[in-house]
């Protein structure tokens, strides 16, 4: 299977490239985000605040990264379940957000939100976290120190190994992904 | 009267938490190396592929191997003629929480509606004590992540619900979870009790052994039936699709009143992090 190289912030042709089931290595800046900084995000947008990060083009990685040893630049940090952040996403998405990272299915509504805005989903694997802080070059933390691991840190990946989980289309790898298995070894997915 | 000091308790639970947070069980490791041989869906072995590669990593080089270092739960069976000295067996195990976690997440919130505000120490643990026979202290620690307890679920089957309720309420429960508790997964199962005694023998029964199997040869069909059926659902490791939903399926069942049959599952990740020790 091919592996494609994307370069961050997504473009639209990146994007655009981008199928469900693709496997991809992403490098380059992503910021992190999950339950406590989602609220606080979606209440800066209401209020008119200012925001942690510029949400145009951004992507966001939904994960709490464990603390680093020694000269690690981060613990273990691998990505949360994402449809605890199904209530903000089509709000941080009309506001410019292109991609997120996460595992898990989404709701119809953020699924129909990704169409619009032509944005993606990836899914990183659950439970992989030391091998995902490996390619996870530099943190810090930009927002929101309170919060300890839930604060909003400023990563660099490199080759950071995700698969589209839901690509601009609104094809969907959680849906399409265990009948096309079933298909394949002779089962009826019903 | 045999005297263990709350200071070896602390030292316990520090031993316990390193050990389950860094160093996988083998035989879950072992397990999974079997999964990633006889699947048959190519993402699912790349899949699986990397939580191996994930655990080697973890162990050499000193990284959890989940961000979500979880929740404390210990189980402590307490034998009777064991006399606890230097103050309260309480505080000795949330004192050795607090020193594990220097170096992992912290992931408790003191108030859980309103204030979530995080008590930054990880403490305190769901302490469970039992006391039994004996002048022996056995403490088996659990640290358990969300994405999976999320996905736990109790039901008050009544009798005429039968062996098809509890099947039906199983696999329910794997296509609910889905992805979110990263699969494959293992799942505690207790059948019979009352309410909270269910729940607390179906998460007992995640910090099982894989080779556990029930007394009883009609629970040990059971177990194999709905491992089956859970495994034939297709959702594979990570939801992406495969033959490896379910690693282990673990049945506890205990007595329970004429008008009920509680049915609890605790689920949990391919990584059940635990670890015991005896004082």
């Amino acid at each position: 299977m091919d592996t494609k190289h994307i370069q961050l912030p997504l473009t639209e042709e990146s994007i655009a490239g981008l199928r469900a089931g693709d496997n991809v290595l992403l490098s380059g800046t992503v910021y992190t985000g999950r339950d406590a900084a989602h609220k606080r995000i979606a209440k800066a947008i209401g209020d008119g605040a200012p925001l942690p990060f510029d949400l145009n083009g951004a992507t966001v990685y939904y994960v709490g990264p464990a603390p680093a040893y020694k000269d690690q630049p981060v613990g273990a940090a691998g990505p949360t379940t994402s449809y605890r952040m199904d209530a903000y996403t089509p709000l941080l998405l009309a506001h410019g957000l292109k991609g997120m990272i996460g595992k898990g299915d989404r709701s119809d509504e953020v699924i129909s939100a990704i169409k619009r805005n032509k944005a993606v989903y990836f899914a990183a694997v659950g439970g992989a976290a030391a091998l995902l802080a490996k390619h996870i070059h530099s943190s810090r933390v930009i927002c929101y120190e309170d919060l300890g691991t839930e604060a909003v840190h400023e990563f660099v990946l490199d080759e950071f190994p995700v698969i589209v989980a839901i690509d601009s289309n609104g094809e969907d790898i959680y849906k399409s992904g265990r009948s096309a298995f079933l298909e394949s070894v002779g089962k009826d997915p019903r | 009267m045999r005297q263990v000091s709350t200071e070896a308790i602390r030292r316990a639970v520090i031993g316990c938490i390193e050990r389950a947070e860094y160093f996988i069980d083998p035989e879950i490791a072992g397990a999974m190396r079997c999964a990633e041989r006889s699947e048959r869906s190519p993402i699912a072995k790349r899949v699986l592929s990397q939580l191996i590669e994930n655990y080697e990593i973890a162990a050499c080089e000193h990284i959890a191997i989940c961000q979500d270092t979880g929740m404390c739960i210990v189980f402590a069976e307490i034998g009777q003629e064991v006399h606890i000295t230097d103050g309260y067996f309480e505080d000795a195990v949330n004192d050795g929480v607090r020193e594990a976690y220097k170096g992992l997440r912290k992931s408790i919130v003191s108030d859980p509606l309103f204030d979530r505000k995080n008590t930054q120490d990880n403490t305190p643990a769901v302490i469970h004590a039992r006391i039994v026979p004996g002048d022996k202290l056995r403490l088996t620690v659990l640290c358990k992540g969300f994405g999976s307890e999320n996905m736990s679920r109790i039901k008050m089957l009544t009798p005429s619900a039968g062996e098809q309720g509890v099947i039906d309420f199983a696999v329910e429960t794997a296509l609910l979870a889905g992805a979110n508790p990263c699969p494959p997964i293992i799942m505690g199962i207790c059948i019979g009790g009352d309410f909270e005694q269910a729940a607390l023998y179906a998460k007992k029964m995640i910090a099982q052994s894989l080779r556990y199997e029930p007394e009883d040869e009609r629970y040990r069909a059971l177990q194999e039936e709905i491992t089956l059926r859970i495994n034939a659902l297709g959702i594979g490791p990570a939801g992406f699709g495969g033959d490896t939903t379910l690693i282990k399926l673990n049945i506890a069942y205990l007595p329970t009143h004429i008008a009920g049959m509680p049915c609890a599952i605790s689920v949990c990740c391919h990584a059940s992090r635990h670890a015991e020790c005896i004082l």
